[in-house]
């Protein structure tokens, strides 16, 4: 489990996060969501080690990560995988050459172990075939695929997805969702989605820390979200009739 | 502007202490060293080949067009163009030119790995991004820059040789004896550390600029061009400082 206890952060004497507290837990898909601007990346950001918090505490399992000295970080890092906005592969690597990198750098699998364990990832994530593939000659799906490929290679125990679904149609998008959540069961990871979109929210949403203007103002799931009466995070999911009319149809079954 | 010149410099030197550490897996090294070897150094023959053969005529030429005085032996065209060539054109105004060239590669490589987070991901990942992706940039470049000092040399002289051959305006004999009369070994050597020198300087500076872009595309030209300005300034300053110091 990862628990961030009273997390503030500041650039240029702006705050962006007001003394954020949330726990995301093991074997779950834990969204933070919110506004843009309402600190999302920077919670993330600080959670995976890219900023440093003015204040407050992150624990993995109990560890601090604030604490830690450069060794215990390099090793922490190698129980974290990555999903990042633009996938961020590497363009001089192939598909199966940005799967095995992180088996190449941190592993001490033979090489054919390594190929084997690539080509395991790459079949997990349905690409099949892509293996010489470069970045640049795959959809962007594709690429989200082998970045998911890339962050399990080394069996994280943490997997952080930033806006996993973004700039992908919404069948692609469910599809990557669906890997996630298969991801999550299968191998009891602690993943942590940063994500504004809707389908992800009520589809996968099993534990929810909903940001705003850089506050924690609510705590849930999925089912939890159509009750609640935080007037804010109405306003946020619901925000367009369709998804409206999606919580009057859910309440009024409930009532039924 | 001097304040933050000095925020710079302290940046650069705390960005080469994290480049210079020791490589996490040394095979990965040498593969990526490798590769820059190629990109960097043997790419770049086809540009130093074409630039030192039309130098080495032109110097040719122009010697032969200044040198006017009956008191000067005709030789003496063969001998100042080796001197040029040696001296200056083969170090100072070649690294200038491979500033243009692999500065900008390496500035817009790296620069364009910050902004699409090919950089936070070897962070995250627990690479130390700087000596993987930097290091053997360095180490490449600064081991091929003799190479292609000599190339540039030996085919500066023979641009010289050619003009000679289609213009007839220079006995071939007598430009050959010039390239061999008062010839000082030390040039040579004088020449490639300058090089070493310069080499280090436009790898580690546009691995700097690339490095520390923040933004987009257009930041990423920016960086690329701030990063082949500043080699040159530092190439010329350097040149200055090596010339005092190893030829007076």
């Amino acid at each position: 489990m990862i628990e961030v206890k009273n997390i503030s952060k500041s650039f240029d004497g702006k705050t962006i996060l007001h003394s954020v507290s949330a726990q995301f837990k093991d074997g779950l898909t834990n969204l933070i969501i919110g506004q843009s601007g309402s600190g999302k990346t920077v919670l993330m950001k600080s959670l995976v080690g890219l900023h440093t918090p003015d204040q407050g505490e992150i624990l993995y399992d109990g560890r601090d990560l604030l604490k830690m000295n450069n060794s215990q970080k390099k090793e922490l890092r190698k129980e974290i995988g990555m999903l990042f906005q633009g996938s961020a592969l590497f363009d001089s690597e192939t598909v199966l050459g940005n799967v095995m990198f992180p088996l190449k750098m941190f592993s001490d699998m033979s090489y054919e172990e390594q190929l084997e364990r690539a080509h395991f990832c790459i079949k997990r994530v349905n690409l099949v075939g892509a293996d010489d593939k470069y970045p640049s000659e795959i959809s962007g799906g594709m690429q989200k695929r082998v970045a998911i490929a890339r962050a399990i290679a080394l069996n994280p125990k943490y997997l952080f997805c930033d806006e996993p679904n973004s700039g992908l149609d919404p069948k692609t998008s469910i599809l990557i969702d669906e890997l996630l959540v298969d991801i999550t069961h299968e191998y009891g990871i602690t993943t942590v989605i940063n994500t504004h979109d809707m389908n992800s929210v009520l589809g996968i949403g099993e534990n929810i820390v909903f940001l705003n203007k850089g506050h924690l103002a609510w705590t849930g799931n999925k089912d939890q979200v159509y009750d609640s009466d935080n007037e804010t995070l109405n306003d946020f999911v619901f925000a367009n009739d369709l998804f409206k009319k999606v919580k009057k149809y859910v309440n009024l079954t409930n009532d039924k | 502007m001097l304040k933050k010149s000095l925020e710079s410099f302290g940046r650069y030197c705390i960005f080469m202490w994290k480049c210079m550490s020791v490589p996490d897996k040394w095979r990965e090294f040498f593969r990526r060293y490798v590769q820059e070897l190629l990109r960097l150094g043997i790419d770049s023959i086809p540009l130093v080949l074409i630039v030192s053969v039309f130098i080495g005529a032109v110097c040719t030429i122009q010697m032969k067009l200044n040198i006017t005085s009956p008191l000067l032996p005709k030789y003496a065209i063969g001998m100042t163009t080796r001197e040029i060539i040696l001296l200056e054109f083969s170090s100072s105004i070649l690294c200038l030119i491979l500033a243009g060239k692999v500065g900008s590669s390496i500035a817009s490589e790296i620069g364009t790995m910050r902004v699409t987070e090919q950089i936070d991901a070897l962070e995250i990942m627990g690479v130390n991004s700087a000596n993987f992706l930097v290091f053997p940039k360095i180490a490449a470049f600064v081991s091929y820059i003799p190479v292609l000092v000599v190339f540039c040399m030996v085919t500066s002289l023979f641009g010289g040789y050619l003009i000679c051959i289609v213009t007839g305006m220079v006995s071939v004999d007598v430009y050959i004896y010039g390239l061999q009369t008062m010839f000082t070994p030390w040039y040579v050597w004088y020449a490639i550390i300058k090089s070493l020198i310069f080499a280090f300087i436009i790898s580690s500076v546009s691995s700097f600029f690339g490095y520390y872009v923040e933004g987009g595309a257009l930041q990423v030209g920016t960086a690329s061009t701030r990063a082949v300005v500043t080699s040159s300034i530092l190439i010329l300053l350097m040149d200055v400082v090596c010339t005092k110091v190893m030829l007076q």
